[in-house]
């Protein structure tokens, strides 16, 4: 019993860290058909940003946490000013390319400038204790970041249907050009959006900083690759689906990694993708795959 | 109010609309006639910015060239497009809301959105249902509403009779000629050519992106003439 309920709240913080990144991506590319594969540095710019806030600022985590999450917001941003906007309404595959070349050269400027070695900041760590409830002994951090993604997604789904701008951003999601002819400036929409990529991808950060301890240049590339695997399989663009993506590969992950005999660790990734192809062969476009249809165009 | 002069308009390298003029004074309601393929909707998504163009597009006085979209939207220019486009994801409400979305007075916006609601009954009933659910000539209301919740100067209606069933067609010509009466500035892209004229105070013909014909709406008549040339039926 407590085994089964220590291996749910695996798979529940699992897929909690995949679908916040992969609602970072979705949202992206939502409104922009881009594939931001850069969304993994701006999640270990966060790390880097611990790092250097944490030795040269305060030790208080609290100050940390919102400095990483700010970092992060602002580093999307500028992603986006100098790198995406020059390619913006061209073809899907630049779109595509110009984020694996933003990520590359982020990469690189982190080894250049930091440290190949992974660079110690262990400010998140407490996050991380061991909490014995009852027989059941569980991990605090994974209650932490489900509570926390479930919230994040609440709080989301609030700013989409309340604020103008989150209306903006679903009808832009829809018709981007209707969404300017009504006068909304195209800059501030996207901005927008990269921003709250930035955001969740912050949150990711500081969960992976409290489970790693350290910043490495290339320490959020898995975590997106596995996020983009939820994004396709939730259908991608769709916010739902990004959601509900993420938390099924989470599952999926940790039913192979307890259902295959220990000898047979090394396949679980095999297994989960072959998963993920029969999905795929099932809904091509992903579960929840967005409507494609403008009103009523005729 | 709206002033437009040698409008060239491209698609790509396509040139769709080879310099045409066009005039629309303040409170007037100036139709657009012409087949498929003419070169209306080019002209109008010149003036929104959406299409590629040269010549000069004055609005109120102002050049408009080389303003992005929204700040033609800004300064005073809407439209309810072609094929409708409310955000069919988007609540009824949630459309008017974007409509007016530039503007600052948000308790006179609120209250303008309700006055939309009993004008239009229909919209106000499904005020929180998805736009996509609308009929096509609800749809057509919610993008007219749409339009004018931004306060514009001029109103560009592209079409809005397009496949609108008899009686929908004619509640809509009633609409336009309602915020005609209201002293509302309208250039109306129509195929409908009878209906179109009927609404007018002048008439443009387009024909393979060059004005074939101008002239005050009167001399028009009942546009039966003007049917065959735009069917493309020459008798």
């Amino acid at each position: 019993m407590d085994y089964l309920i220590q291996q749910s709240l695996n798979a529940l913080s699992f897929g909690a860290e995949y679908a916040l990144i992969a609602l970072g991506l979705a949202i992206v590319f939502s409104i922009m058909r881009l594939v931001n594969f850069a969304h993994g540095e701006v999640i270990a710019f966060g790390g880097y940003s611990l790092a250097v806030t944490g030795t040269l600022l305060t030790g208080n985590p609290w100050i940390l946490m919102a400095c990483v999450v700010l970092a992060c917001m602002a580093v999307a941003v500028v992603l986006e000013r100098v790198a995406f906007r020059t390619v913006r309404g061209a073809d899907l595959t630049t779109g595509l390319l110009t984020a694996f070349g933003v990520s590359i050269i982020l990469q690189n400027l982190f080894l250049l400038l930091g440290s190949p070695r992974p660079v110690a900041a262990t400010q998140f760590i407490f996050l991380d204790r061991t909490l014995t409830l009852g027989p059941v002994r569980v991990s605090s951090l994974q209650i932490y970041e489900t509570a926390v993604t479930v919230a994040a997604i609440v709080a989301l789904l609030l700013f989409l249907r309340r604020t103008t701008l989150g209306m903006a951003l679903r009808a832009a999601a829809l018709d981007f050009e209707m969404v300017r002819l009504c006068g909304l400036r195209a800059n501030r929409v996207v901005a927008g959006a990269f921003a709250i990529s930035g955001f969740l991808a912050g949150l990711a950060c500081i969960f992976i900083m409290a489970r790693r301890g350290s910043a490495q240049p290339h320490m959020g590339f898995d975590p997106v690759l596995s996020a983009f695997v939820a994004c396709v399989i939730g259908g991608f663009g769709s916010l739902p689906g990004a959601v509900l993506g993420g938390f099924l590969l989470g599952i999926a992950e940790v039913a192979v990694l307890i259902l295959l005999p220990q000898s047979a660790g090394g396949l679980a990734h095999a297994v989960v993708f072959a998963l993920v192809a029969l999905i795929l062969v099932w809904r091509p476009d992903g579960i929840l795959s967005p409507a494609r249809e403008k009103g009523d165009k005729l | 109010m709206l002033e437009i002069g040698r409008l060239r308009v491209f698609h790509g390298v396509i040139e769709a609309v080879h310099g045409i003029d066009l005039c629309v004074r303040e409170g007037e309601c100036v139709a657009l006639l012409g087949p498929n393929g003419a070169g209306k909707t080019s002209t109008l998504s010149a003036i929104t910015g959406a299409a590629r163009a040269t010549g000069t597009i004055r609005l109120a006085g102002r050049d408009l060239s080389g303003l992005a979209i929204e700040d033609r939207c800004r300064l005073g220019i809407a439209i309810a497009p072609e094929g409708r486009r409310v955000f069919a994801n988007l609540t009824v409400r949630e459309n008017l809301v974007m409509g007016g979305a530039i503007r600052r007075d948000r308790r006179a916006l609120a209250a303008e959105i309700d006055s939309w609601f009993q004008r239009f009954p229909v919209l106000g009933e499904r005020r929180d249902q998805p736009a996509g659910t609308l009929s096509g000539g609800e749809q057509q209301m919610l993008a007219i509403a749409r339009a004018l919740l931004a306060r514009p100067r001029i109103l560009l209606l592209d079409e809005p009779s397009l496949g609108l069933a008899p009686q929908i067609v004619g509640r809509i010509f009633r609409i336009i000629e309602e915020l005609k009466a209201q002293g509302t500035t309208i250039l109306l892209v129509e195929q409908n050519a009878a209906a179109a004229i009927a609404v007018s105070d002048s008439v443009h013909v387009l024909s393979n992106g060059v004005v074939t014909r101008q002239g005050p709406a009167a001399a028009f008549g009942d546009g039966s003439g003007l049917m065959d040339e735009l069917t493309g039926v020459h008798g």
